[in-house]
């Protein structure tokens, strides 16, 4: 019973990583754009939900109303203003930009924010858990966490298959010249597609901020975590995503249950054997 | 006022120019044909006039208008639409999505997915279907359709025979003509002479990026379009 609960928190842990991860696997599926600066964004975001919570008094996921349309909308001027001019035949233009923003980022949190850790604290709702048959205790806040990643990746689905704009996007990720011609203006949906991407991470961003710790160093961790998960589900496929965040939550916490400190490893060497056996990932959808 | 008229226009990949004070007219309703050798520039004529070539020189007017130096989404805005060279369907779109694609430039008219369906029946048969999946004279046929999605008064058509067998070619230049009954400007770029003769009013023969004859498409002298064609 003991390691069916380290699953369940495993898969649990899964749905944050899966918040990660969708952004980084939105951008390198429509424009084939890899963020380096995907972890240390997530950071920011985090940030931003501190200052908001302290500046307003509202409680931590009110804070979601603010966060995720300034993700919005710093992800659309982004790459309408920076990004979209590294975008061409070569990969790394946008490798080394989005490094350096990275960097940038960083460094910008460190100066107004100082090296402390810090914490949104949400009450009773941090500790308080369900009963599951069997007598596994599931936290109510991870649990929250992983249905709003699931209704996030729906979403995104509907999007991606029921709408027009989602038909656009999948066009210009097939053929990005051709969508033109059919008048879809690729450097406006390459802004979009970033500033959903950036919304994304701003829920992230919260949850992880109520989750757990954070300081202005922690971003490039968490990318690796995006793009672990990104990795194992497979490029381009937003369940195999999930999929492949939920992998990596089960890795770290059985890895977690067997050493603390073999937490991070266990995940990474789960990357590194998924990646050998399936090179391509377990779902990938995206074709070159 | 002719549909579309180009006045001196150049076009360049990098260092290399295609086009050398090309000047074409193509008059409401006509249909038009391009021919010459392979390199001539043809393609690139049209390339240039839908906007996918940047800092093309010259003149292009459209109506009257001016659209040279506008990008390839606002041009097909304006009513001007390609049918690519290869067909260039999305391939990760089924058939029926390749075709509403077709039809994200908004422009309202007497084409929609049922009449596009009217005219190519395969493709309602098959519009689930990957379109990848189809033959190439389907694949070319759902081209066409996703190009008359966006209702253009212009329809540039590059190399549709490419690649098709012979009575699929036949089939497909017969639907043309119901394109153009519809009111549609249609302009023909084709290596085959023959073919793109009998579907057209006038031709306009390209040679090494330059205009080397035009006229009427009936009654030419076939002596003096092997020339023009070949620079012999």
């Amino acid at each position: 019973m003991e390691w069916l609960s380290v699953i369940v928190q495993g898969t649990l842990l899964g749905g944050l990583y899966a918040l990660f991860a969708v952004g980084l696997s939105l951008t390198f599926g429509i424009m084939r754009l890899v963020n380096i600066g995907h972890g240390d964004l997530i950071i920011l975001a985090a940030f931003i939900a501190l200052v908001v919570v302290q500046a307003l008094g509202i409680h931590p996921l009110a804070s979601l109303a603010i966060v995720v349309p300034a993700m919005f909308a710093l992800g659309y001027l982004l790459q309408r203003g920076v990004l979209n001019r590294t975008l061409g035949e070569s990969i790394l233009p946008p490798l080394l930009v989005t490094f350096g923003l990275s960097v940038i980022i960083e460094n910008l949190l460190l100066q107004l924010f100082g090296a402390d850790t810090r914490r949104l604290h949400v009450g009773a709702l941090e500790t308080d858990s369900l009963v599951l048959p069997g007598g596994i205790a599931v936290g109510l806040f991870p649990l929250l966490i992983f249905a709003v990643a699931v209704a996030v990746i729906a979403a995104l689905q509907l999007l991606f298959y029921r709408t027009d704009l989602g038909r656009a996007f999948r066009a210009t990720s097939d053929d990005a010249v051709t969508a033109e011609l059919m008048g879809a203006d690729n450097r406006h949906l390459y802004a979009l597609a970033m500033a959903i991407a950036l919304a994304v991470t701003g829920v992230a961003g919260v949850f992880l901020a109520i989750r757990s710790n954070f300081d202005p160093a922690i971003g490039p961790s968490r990318l690796i975590f995006a793009f672990e998960a990104v990795i194992i589900g497979g490029l381009g496929s937003l369940w195999g995503t999930l999929a492949g965040a939920v992998i990596l939550g089960v890795a770290q916490s059985i890895g977690s249950a067997l050493r603390p400190e073999w937490q991070i490893l266990a995940g990474d060497i789960t990357f590194l054997v998924i990646l050998v056996l399936r090179p391509n990932g377990l779902f990938q959808r995206t074709r070159d | 006022m002719s549909v579309l008229e180009t006045r001196g226009l150049n076009a360049f990949y990098g260092d290399f120019q295609a086009l050398f004070g090309v000047d074409v007219a193509v008059g409401a309703g006509e249909t038009v044909a391009i021919i010459g050798a392979n390199g001539a520039g043809k393609s690139t004529f049209l390339k240039a006039v839908v906007g996918l070539i940047a800092g093309a020189g010259g003149e292009v007017l459209f109506e009257g208008r001016q659209i040279g130096g506008l990008r390839a989404h606002e041009i097909v805005r304006a009513g001007i639409s390609l049918v690519p060279e290869g067909r260039r369907l999305f391939p990760s779109l089924s058939v029926e999505e390749n075709l509403r694609m077709g039809a994200y430039a908004g422009r309202a008219g007497a084409w929609s997915l049922g009449r596009v369906y009217e005219l190519f029946p395969v493709l309602a048969e098959k519009r689930q279907a990957p379109a990848t999946s189809l033959s190439g004279g389907q694949q070319q046929m759902a081209a066409i359709g996703r190009a008359l999605m966006s209702n253009p008064r212009l329809l540039l058509c590059d190399e549709l025979s490419l690649g098709l067998a012979p009575a699929v070619i036949k089939d497909i230049y017969a639907r043309l003509a119901e394109i153009v009954a519809e009111g549609a400007t249609l302009v023909i770029v084709e290596q085959d002479i023959n073919q793109a003769l009998a579907a057209s009013d006038r031709f306009y023969c390209f040679q090494e990026g330059r205009v080397s004859l035009g006229g009427a498409a009936k009654g030419f002298d076939r002596a003096a379009v092997t020339a023009a064609y070949f620079g012999v």
